[in-house]
C-alpha cells in the first residue's frame, strides 16, 4: 500500500472507527481519531507483525499506553487480519474480544493490557530489556497521551529507559494538547517536552502527527545508543469537523445526527 | 539451611540458587538489594538482576514487560512500598492479565521494629488477597522460604512470596510437604486449634505447649497459602474443636484471619478469635517489644484460648 493509499485507508479507518463508537455508544473518538496515522505509520510502514501468527515471538511490539484509543488499533488490527471486521461493531459489548481497553488475553494483536495511563510505557521499557537480555532484535514502541505524561510513573519508565540504555524502544507521543478536563496548559502543563525527554537522555524528534510520511521517517531515524522520543503534534478528534480539538469528544459517542454528519464529512451518505 | 536465619537472607539465597537452574528466572530491586538480599543473586548473575532504583511501579511494570517476553521475574522491595505503592500497578498491569511475576517483599509486618509505622506492612497480605490470580505464600521460617519460591517458580501466574526480617529457627525441616493450598498441620489436638502462619506459627507452637500442660489439647496448623486458603483443612478443625484462633503479623482485618472467617462463615458455628494487629498503625521499638505490646505474644495466645473456651 502506497502512502496515498494509506490515506484513503485512514478514512476508511476513520469510519470504523466512528460506526464501532456509536454502534456500543460507548468509547473514546477523539483520542482514537488522534493517533490513527502514528499507528498507521508503525503498522503499514514499519513494523513486522503476522497476523497469522499473532504470538511470534521475533515480532516487533506496538503498546498503546493510551489505553482509551484502542478503537483506532482495533481497526487498524482487523484491517491486518487479526480478526474479522465485523467484531469491530461488538465493542465494549458482553463477550465481545474488544475491550474497551486493551487486553492482550482476550484480542489478538494486542500486546499489552493498557488503560491505566502511565503502564503501558514502563511495561514497554521491561520489554526491551526483557529483548536485550535475550539477545532478539525486536523493536518496542510505546504511544502515549499528553495527558498521560502527567503521571509520575511515565518519568520514572523515561529515567530507567535512558539508564539501561533502551536503543531498540522508541516512545511516541501523541500531543493533541487536549485532556478530559481540558486543555493540558491549563490541567496541568507539560510544555517544552522535547527539551524534557532529551534532559532524561532519549534522542528526540518532532513530526506533524496526521503526516504518515514524516512519522516513518523519524521512527527510522538513528537511536544513537539512546531511547527514542518523537513528539508527533496531532488534532484530538482528527477527521470531522466538529470533533476536531474539541475537548467534548474525549469519551462521547455520537448520536444519530452527529453520526451521520460525521460520516458525511468523511465521505458516507448514510440515509436515514 | 539449619542455623536460625532471617527468612530475607533464605529468599536471596533460594532465589541464587534457583538462578543458577533456570535461566529464565531474573531478578528485580528497587535500591533495597542489600536489605531485601537479592545482592546474592546480583553478584552470582550480574547481567540477570536489575536495580530500578527507587521507583517501585516502574519496576513492577517493567517486571510485567519482562514476563511478556518469555522470562520469570522475581520483584523485591519491601512488602509496603510493593504492595502499597505499587497496587495498582500489580493489580493492572500483572494480575489482570495473568503476567508471571512473582513477588519476593520483604519487612513486611511490625517485625521491621524500629523504622517504626511508616515501614511497617500490616495490610499487605489484604490488599493482595482481593486481586484476582493472586497467590498468597507466608512463609514461616528459612526452609519453607526456600519451597515458597521453588514452588512460585512453577506456577504460572502472579505470586506474592510475603517475607520477613527477623533471624528464626527452622520449624520444619527438608521433608515437611509443601503443598500450595494445603495447610500443614503442625500439632494435633481437639479442644482448639491455633490457625496461623509466618513467624507467629513458632509463638503458636510454644503456647500449645503451655495449653497442653494445662491440660488443653491444642491443635497447630501452618497455612503458608493464604491464597488459596484450605477450605478443607479449616472446616475439618471446625468439625473437629470447639474453638478456633486465627494468629498472624497482620492486620486483624483482610488476612488470615478474615479468609478464615469467610470460609467458617454459613457452614460452621465454631467459636472463633482472631489474634492480629488491632486496627491500629505501628510504631518504633524492639520486634519482641512490639509484638507483645500489639498482642502478638504467647501468653496473649494463650490467654485468648483459655477465655474462648470458657
Amino acid at each position: 500500500m502506497n502512502i496515498g493509499e494509506q490515506y484513503e485507508k485512514a478514512t476508511q479507518l476513520r469510519e470504523d472507527i466512528l460506526h464501532m463508537v456509536y454502534k456500543s455508544q460507548s468509547g473514546h473518538i477523539g483520542g482514537s481519531f488522534s493517533c490513527l496515522e502514528i499507528l498507521m505509520a508503525l503498522y503499514y510502514n514499519v513494523i513486522n507483525v503476522d497476523s497469522k501468527n499473532p504470538h511470534w515471538e521475533d515480532r516487533d511490539r506496538v503498546i498503546l499506553s493510551k489505553g482509551h484509543a484502542c478503537p483506532a488499533l482495533y481497526a487498524i488490527l482487523a484491517d491486518l487480519g487479526f480478526f474479522s471486521r465485523e467484531d469491530l461493531w461488538n465493542l465494549r459489548q458482553i463477550d465481545s474480544h474488544l475491550q474497551g481497553h486493551p487486553d492482550m488475553n482476550k484480542t489478538l494483536g494486542v500486546d499489552v493490557n493498557t488503560g491505566s495511563l502511565g503502564q503501558g510505557v514502563s511495561v514497554a521499557g521491561g520489554m526491551a530489556m526483557a529483548a536485550k537480555y535475550k539477545k532478539k532484535n525486536y523493536q518496542v514502541f510505546a504511544i502515549i497521551g499528553d495527558g498521560e505524561v502527567q503521571e509520575g510513573l511515565v518519568w520514572e519508565a523515561a529515567m530507567s529507559a535512558a539508564h539501561f540504555h533502551l536503543d531498540n524502544l522508541t516512545v511516541i507521543l501523541d500531543y493533541n494538547g487536549l485532556q478530559l478536563d481540558g486543555f493540558n496548559a491549563e490541567i496541568m502543563d507539560i510544555s517544552n517536552i522535547m527539551e524534557k525527554y532529551r534532559a532524561f537522555g532519549f534522542e528526540c524528534y518532532e513530526a506533524d502527527g496526521h503526516n504518515i510520511e514524516e512519522i516513518v521517517k523519524k521512527v527510522k531515524k538513528p537511536h544513537n545508543g539512546k531511547p527514542k522520543f518523537i513528539c508527533c503534534h496531532t488534532h484530538k478528534g482528527y477527521g470531522v469537523s466538529f470533533m476536531e480539538d474539541n475537548v467534548d469528544w474525549h469519551g462521547k459517542a455520537p448520536n444519530k445526527s452527529q453520526y451521520v454528519q460525521a460520516m458525511k464529512e468523511l465521505g458516507v451518505d448514510i440515509h436515514e | 539451611m539449619n542455623e536460625p536465619k532471617s527468612i530475607r537472607v533464605a529468599y536471596g539465597e533460594s532465589l541464587a540458587e534457583i538462578g543458577s537452574k533456570n535461566s529464565k528466572v531474573v531478578v528485580l530491586d528497587a535500591d533495597l538489594a542489600h536489605a531485601t538480599m537479592t545482592n546474592i543473586f546480583s553478584e552470582k548473575f550480574p547481567e540477570r538482576f536489575f536495580n530500578f532504583g527507587i521507583a517501585e511501579a516502574n519496576m513492577i511494570c517493567a517486571a510485567a514487560g519482562f514476563a511478556h517476553s518469555g522470562l520469570i521475574p522475581f520483584v523485591s522491595t519491601f512488602a509496603l512500598f510493593g504492595a502499597g505503592r505499587g497496587y495498582e500497578q500489580i493489580r493492572n498491569s500483572i494480575a489482570y492479565v495473568n503476567a508471571n511475576v512473582k513477588f519476593g517483599l520483604s519487612h513486611s509486618g511490625l517485625t521491621v521494629g524500629e523504622d517504626g509505622g511508616s515501614h511497617q506492612s500490616i495490610e499487605d497480605i489484604a490488599l493482595m488477597r482481593v486481586i484476582p490470580n493472586m497467590t498468597i505464600f507466608v512463609p514461616c521460617d528459612p526452609i519453607e522460604t526456600k519451597k515458597a519460591v521453588y514452588a512460585a517458580t512453577e506456577i504460572n501466574g502472579p505470586v506474592y512470596i510475603r517475607t520477613a526480617r527477623p533471624i528464626c529457627k527452622n520449624i520444619t525441616d527438608e521433608m515437611t510437604p509443601y503443598i500450595p493450598g494445603k495447610a500443614n498441620i503442625l500439632k494435633e489436638g481437639s479442644d482448639i486449634a491455633l490457625l496461623t502462619t509466618g513467624i507467629m506459627v513458632s509463638k503458636a507452637l510454644e503456647a500449645a505447649k503451655e495449653l497442653e500442660n494445662q491440660h488443653i489439647s491444642t491443635a497447630v496448623v501452618n497455612f503458608h497459602t493464604i491464597k488459596p486458603i484450605d477450605e478443607e483443612c479449616i472446616l475439618e478443625m471446625a468439625n473437629k474443636c470447639k474453638a478456633l484462633v486465627s494468629v498472624e503479623e497482620h492486620s486483624i482485618i483482610g488476612g488470615l484471619g478474615s479468609a478464615i472467617a469467610e470460609v467458617i462463615a454459613g457452614k460452621s458455628s465454631i467459636k472463633f478469635a482472631r489474634i492480629g494487629i488491632n486496627d491500629k498503625f505501628g510504631k518504633s521499638g524492639k520486634p519482641e517489644q512490639l509484638l507483645k505490646q500489639y498482642g502478638l505474644s504467647v501468653n496473649n495466645i494463650i490467654n485468648t484460648c483459655k477465655t474462648i473456651l470458657l
